[in-house]
């Protein structure tokens, strides 16, 4: 096990207040600006999502969710939440989907003119500073969504692995980075089933084992699942069977 | 638990003291029921906040020769708790000249934790044992008496790390075409000694150590199990 460091703070501010509030801050906005991915009622919480991200050998993979629900109601079970950024790169974004679907956009937006101004393809951990810059660009009315990032570096394949807070704080780790409402659940399955050095088959079979019993402990995500195994020459796009309560 | 002197604005208002009567000591429990025995186990590691008071406090406690309660929330609730139970055991004992079924003690506590159900217990309780038929049992609570009889259960700050990986190892849940084999003791007590070391990769109120018992209609065996100390 490495060292890992983690120093984001969480902050919410609540957009749909369009007049400045002439009550006492201290009093009245400060219980409200701690929020987080994991705790129920939640921005980050409101639609529902589970999205990790392992390494394996020569190989990364990315998994995510289906769901997209508002509160307890289940609205669609075909949601995209993970992104191709590269022929060996995605982003997961879970956390408010109109963010989600926004800053997917700003984000292509972003990386297709760092394609045409430097004639290459992006590395991992360029596009993760990419992507830290434009969620610290909102830093005092921030997106909802707290990013997983996986690849392989065009040149070097070397996997790559990293997730974010949602102002942009990004944590790189050796093994795996989980993300969304059962974040707890993850880390247990996670800690539990990865190895080093997986091979691309035996990484989708931890990934998809390490999701499907996380988010069937959390009632806002599942709804079926999408797992992304990126090796050098392939790219392999699996939907999973799950159940759908 | 801490005393608060809350500052008011205006200098008229008089100043406001609250007492919280609960706290948060953290701690984890864990018990397997298996065909003719029970598992249950709990870490050693009392905290508060971002310290640590003890790294050897079991939260674990024997009951009756065939019965282990885990309990964790409150310490200062569970010790009651523990100290009340144990006392309505004794009156049972005494009165019937037997020690009270697994199932019972289960039922009883229930009713002791719903007695409370205005000013609760701030306790999580899984109770482990052997029914009167000799099989493995165990039950899980809700602070104000909500039981349940299933074949594992975790509780406790590192619940939701624990319990994912038992749906999968022991309830096989996704995995197409497994078969339920029944479940051996050595199997039961490696598989608690894994989640465990793994829940305290993460959970700071886990660690230290775990103590483990299996209860079987020989006795009661416990051994202990170093975790990580940071």
């Amino acid at each position: 096990m490495s060292m890992r460091s983690y120093c984001g703070v969480q902050v919410c501010i609540d957009r749909s207040r369009s007049v400045i509030p002439t009550v006492d801050l201290t009093e009245q906005v400060l219980p409200k600006l701690v929020c987080a991915g994991n705790i129920p009622g939640s921005i980050l919480a409101y639609n529902g999502a589970a999205i990790m991200a392992m390494k394996g050998k020569e190989c990364v993979a990315i998994a995510a969710d289906r769901r997209f629900g508002v509160q307890a109601q289940t609205v669609s079970m075909e949601f995209d939440k993970v992104f191709e950024m590269g022929p060996h790169l995605y982003i997961g974004l879970p956390g408010l989907a109109t963010d989600v679907q926004t800053v997917a956009q700003r984000l292509r937006f972003r990386l297709n003119l760092y394609e045409l101004r430097e004639n290459r393809r992006i590395k991992p951990k360029t596009f993760m500073s990419m992507v830290s810059n434009l969620l610290y660009e909102r830093r005092f009315g921030p997106y909802f969504v707290e990013p997983v990032i996986a690849g392989l570096d065009p040149k070097t394949f070397e996997p790559y692995v990293a997730s974010m807070d949602l102002i942009g704080c990004p944590m790189e780790t050796e093994d795996f980075v989980v993300s969304g409402t059962c974040s707890e659940q993850m880390y247990g399955m996670c800690e539990s089933l990865w190895e080093p050095d997986l091979g691309p088959d035996d990484l989708f079979e931890t990934i998809s084992q390490a999701l499907m019993n996380a988010f069937d402990r959390d009632a806002v995500s599942g709804w079926g699942a999408v797992v992304y195994i990126i090796e050098k020459d392939k790219v392999t796009k699996k939907l999973l069977k799950t159940r759908m309560d | 638990m801490e005393f608060m002197t809350m500052p008011t604005q205006q200098a008229e208002k008089p100043i406001q003291a609250r007492f919280s009567p609960y706290d948060m000591n953290g701690g984890t429990v864990l018990a397997i029921a298996g065909e003719d025995f029970a598992v249950i186990a709990s870490d050693t590691r009392l905290s508060q906040g971002f310290s640590i008071h003890s790294r050897d406090t079991p939260k674990t406690t024997q009951m009756t020769g065939n019965t282990v309660i885990g309990s964790c929330g409150f310490h200062g609730d569970v010790l009651t708790l523990t100290k009340v139970i144990q006392t309505r055991l004794k009156m049972f004992s005494h009165i019937h000249n037997k020690d009270m079924d697994t199932t019972s003690i289960a039922a009883m506590l229930s009713t002791i934790l719903y007695y409370r159900r205005f000013f609760p217990y701030y306790v999580y309780n899984i109770v482990a044992g052997l029914d009167s038929e000799g099989k493995g049992c165990v039950f899980s609570f809700d602070p104000v008496g909500s039981y349940e009889r299933e074949s594992y259960r975790a509780g406790g700050s590192a619940s939701s790390m624990l319990q994912p990986l038992l749906d999968n190892q022991i309830g096989m849940k996704n995995q197409e075409g497994a078969k339920q084999v029944p479940l051996s003791k050595a199997k039961a007590v490696a598989l608690v000694k894994d989640v465990f070391t793994s829940a305290a990769e993460r959970d700071i109120y886990t660690g230290d150590g775990i103590v483990i018992h299996v209860v079987s209609k020989d006795g009661i065996t416990t051994e202990t199990f170093p975790l990580r100390r940071d």
